[in-house]
C-alpha cells in the first residue's frame, strides 16, 4: 500500500483517539449550537438573515480560534513526537520521508477541517429540517475559505515544527505567529499604522500578506462591504482587486502561503537530522 | 556489508562521533559498548540515515541517507526506550508490516514465540503495555520480516529468563545471514550474543576486538550454587533468575540461557563471600 496513504491514515487514527480532538469537535459543535440556542437564525442584524446570520458570525469565531488550535496542536504533536523518540523509531521503518511529512499534513488536514466543517452542515440540514433558508452559495464560499486558512495555518505549522527542535519552543513560536497575525488585523495594529501615517504600500503589503485579514474580508465582503466594517486596508485592497478578484485572491494566498510554508518545512526536514 | 568511513558527528560545537571507521561482514555480531554518552546512538542514528554527517556510511555500497527503502527494508530495529505510541498494538504491526512489505502474521507469530498473548495485547495502546511488553512487540516487529541487518539497543533488557532463551535462539537461527549490531552500557549482558566487541569511548572507537565463544547462543546450562549458609538477600537475587532452593536454602539449583551465563556470574560475584561451590553444565 502506498505509503503516504498508510502515514495520513495513521495521523488520523492517532488523532481521532486523542484529547485535543475530542476538545476541538466539542468547541465547535458547541459554537453551532449556542448560537442556534442565542437565535441567531431568527435575527436581522447588518442585513444578514437566517442561517446566513449565524454562518457569518460562526466563521468570524472562526477567524479567531481555528488558526491558534490548528497551530498549537500540530506543533505539539510533530515536535512532540520527535522530541519523545517516535521520529526515531518510526523513520528506521522504510517510510520515505516524503510521505511521512506530507501524509502527516494531509492526515492531520482532514482531521482539522473535518469538525469544521461537520458543525456548519450540521447547521446547514438542521436549517433546512426546521425550514430555515440555506443560502448554499454562501455555504460553498465557506467552506472553500475555512479550506484555504486551514491549509494556511497547517502548512505554517508543520514550518514551525521544523523549526524549533523542542515542543516548548514550537509552542513558543506558534502562539507568537498566531498573536502577530492577530494584531495585524485591520481594526487593531494597522489602524494605529493609519493613523501614525506610515507608508500607505506597508500598511497594505501587511493586510495583503496576512491570511487572517484575508479570511475575515472575503467573509463579509458579501454583505456589507464598507470601509468601517472591512477597516481601511482591506477597502484599499477590494478596490483594487473588485470582488471577484479579491475572493479569488483570499482563496488561492492562502492556499499558496501553506503550500509554501510546508514545502520550505519538508525542505529542512530532508536537509537536517530526522529524529 | 556496512562500512563507516571517518564518520564524524557534531551538535552544536560538541563532536559526538569522532573519525569513526569501521568495517562490519555478514555473519558479524558486534556489541557496540560504551557509557553513556559514548557516542553509541549516535553511530545507530547514523547508520540509520536519520542523522547527517561527516565521512561515509554505507550499506551494501549504498548510503542509507539517500536509499532509504532500500536500505531499511532490510534493517531491524529495536531501540532503547520504547516510543511512546498510542496507537493499539495491532496498528502498529499492520503498519510496520505495510510498509515493509510483510506479511502482519509474521509478526504476530513472531511475537507469540516471545510468549505475548496476542489476543489480549493486539487493541491495547502501545505505551499501556509494560516494558517487557513492548521489548517484545518491537523484537516481533524487527524479526517478523526479512531484515538481515538487526540492529538493537540494549535487546534483552526488560526479557524474562523465557523470553530471553527464545530471543536468543531467534538470533542463532540468523546469525550465519544476518549482521547484528547490539548495544549495551555493560558488555557482560550482550558478551555471550556477539563474535565481535567494539568498545566506544567519547565518540571514538577505543578497542575492536574478536570474541571466541564455545557455549551456543540457544544452549541452556544446569546449574547448581553451594553456600557456607542460607542468605535472604542472596535467595532473593536467586528467585529473580527462577532457582529453587534445596537443603534449606544452603544450594540453588535452576537453569541459565547461554548468553546470561556472563551476567549469572556478575550476580554471584555480589555474593563472593557466600558461594562455596558452583556448577554450569
Amino acid at each position: 500500500m502506498n505509503a503516504l496513504y498508510l502515514t495520513a491514515r495513521l495521523d488520523i487514527a492517532e488523532s481521532l483517539r486523542s484529547r485535543w480532538f475530542m476538545f476541538y469537535s466539542i468547541v465547535f459543535g458547541g459554537i453551532v449550537m449556542l448560537l442556534f440556542m442565542f437565535g441567531l437564525t431568527e435575527s436581522r442584524i447588518l442585513g444578514f438573515t437566517g442561517l446566513s446570520r449565524l454562518l457569518v458570525t460562526y466563521i468570524q469565531l472562526c477567524v479567531a480560534i481555528l488558526p491558534v488550535f490548528i497551530l498549537i496542536t500540530t506543533v505539539r504533536s510533530v515536535a512532540g513526537d520527535r522530541d519523545a523518540g517516535v521520529f526515531e523509531y518510526m523513520l528506521s521503518l522504510p517510510v520515505p520521508l516524503y510521505a511521512w511529512f506530507w501524509g502527516k499534513m494531509i492526515g492531520r488536514f482532514v482531521v482539522v477541517f473535518l469538525p469544521v466543517f461537520g458543525a456548519m452542515a450540521l447547521a446547514a440540514v438542521y436549517a433546512m429540517v426546521r425550514g430555515i433558508g440555506v443560502d448554499w452559495s454562501l455555504f460553498v464560499l465557506y467552506t472553500a475559505l475555512l479550506v484555504a486558512l486551514a491549509w494556511a495555518f497547517l502548512g505554517i505549522g508543520m514550518l514551525i515544527s521544523t523549526l524549533a527542535r523542542t515542543p516548548d519552543v514550537a509552542q513558543t513560536g506558534a502562539f507568537l505567529t498566531w498573536l502577530v497575525l492577530l494584531l495585524f488585523l485591520d481594526l487593531i495594529l494597522l489602524g494605529l499604522m493609519i493613523r501614525e501615517r506610515l507608508p500607505l504600500e506597508l500598511i497594505v503589503g501587511i493586510a495583503v500578506a496576512n491570511p487572517l485579514q484575508s479570511f475575515r474580508t472575503a467573509a463579509i465582503l458579501l454583505f456589507d462591504p464598507q470601509m468601517v466594517v472591512l477597516g481601511p486596508s482591506s477597502y484599499v485592497i477590494l478596490d483594487a482587486l473588485g470582488r471577484s478578484g479579491y475572493l479569488t485572491f483570499a482563496l488561492a494566498y492562502p492556499v499558496a502561503l501553506g503550500t509554501l510554508s510546508a514545502g520550505i518545512g519538508y525542505f529542512l526536514f530532508r536537509r537536517g537530522d530526522l529524529p | 556489508m556496512i562500512v563507516f568511513e571517518n564518520v564524524s558527528k557534531t551538535f552544536k560545537r560538541h563532536r559526538v562521533l569522532d573519525g569513526v571507521s569501521l568495517s562490519i561482514d555478514k555473519g558479524e555480531r558486534i556489541a557496540l559498548v560504551g557509557s553513556n554518552g559514548a557516542g553509541k546512538t549516535t553511530l545507530i542514528r547514523c547508520l540509520l540515515g536519520e542523522y547527517l554527517h561527516e565521512g561515509k556510511v554505507t550499506v551494501n555500497g549504498v548510503p542509507p541517507r539517500g536509499n532509504r527503502k532500500t536500505v531499511l527494508s532490510h534493517v531491524g530495529f529495536v531501540p532503547q526506550i520504547p516510543p511512546p505510541l498510542k496507537m493499539p498494538v495491532g496498528e502498529l504491526v499492520n503498519f510496520s508490516a505495510a510498509v515493509c512489505g510483510s506479511d502482519p502474521e509474521r509478526i504476530i507469530t513472531m511475537v507469540r514465540e516471545l510468549g505475548l498473548d496476542w489476543d489480549m495485547v493486539r487493541s491495547r495502546p502501545f505505551v499501556k503495555l509494560s516494558g517487557g511488553m513492548k521489548q517484545k512487540m518491537l523484537i516481533g516487529i524487527a524479526l517478523g520480516r526479512d531484515s538481515d541487518l538487526l540492529i538493537m539497543d540494549e535487546p534483552a533488557a526488560n526479557l524474562d529468563p523465557e523470553a530471553r532463551h527464545i530471543f536468543f535462539h531467534l538470533l542463532h537461527e540468523r546469525k550465519d545471514n544476518a549482521v547484528m549490531l547490539i548495544t549495551s552500557h555493560r558488555l557482560d549482558e550482550v558478551a555471550a550474543l556477539v563474535n565481535r566487541v567494539v568498545e566506544m569511548d567519547q565518540g571514538k572507537v577505543a578497542l575492536d576486538d574478536r570474541v571466541a565463544d564455545d557455549v551456543e547462543m540457544t544452549a541452556r546450562l544446569d546449574c547448581v550454587v553451594r553456600l557456607t549458609r542460607a542468605e535472604p538477600a542472596f535467595a532473593r537475587a536467586m528467585g529473580d533468575w527462577h532457582f529453587s532452593a534445596e537443603e534449606g536454602g544452603q544450594a540453588w539449583r535452576g537453569v541459565v540461557n547461554g548468553p546470561d551465563r556472563l551476567r549469572f556470574l556478575g550476580v554471584l560475584a555480589r555474593y563472593a563471600g557466600l558461594v562455596a561451590g558452583i556448577e554450569m553444565k
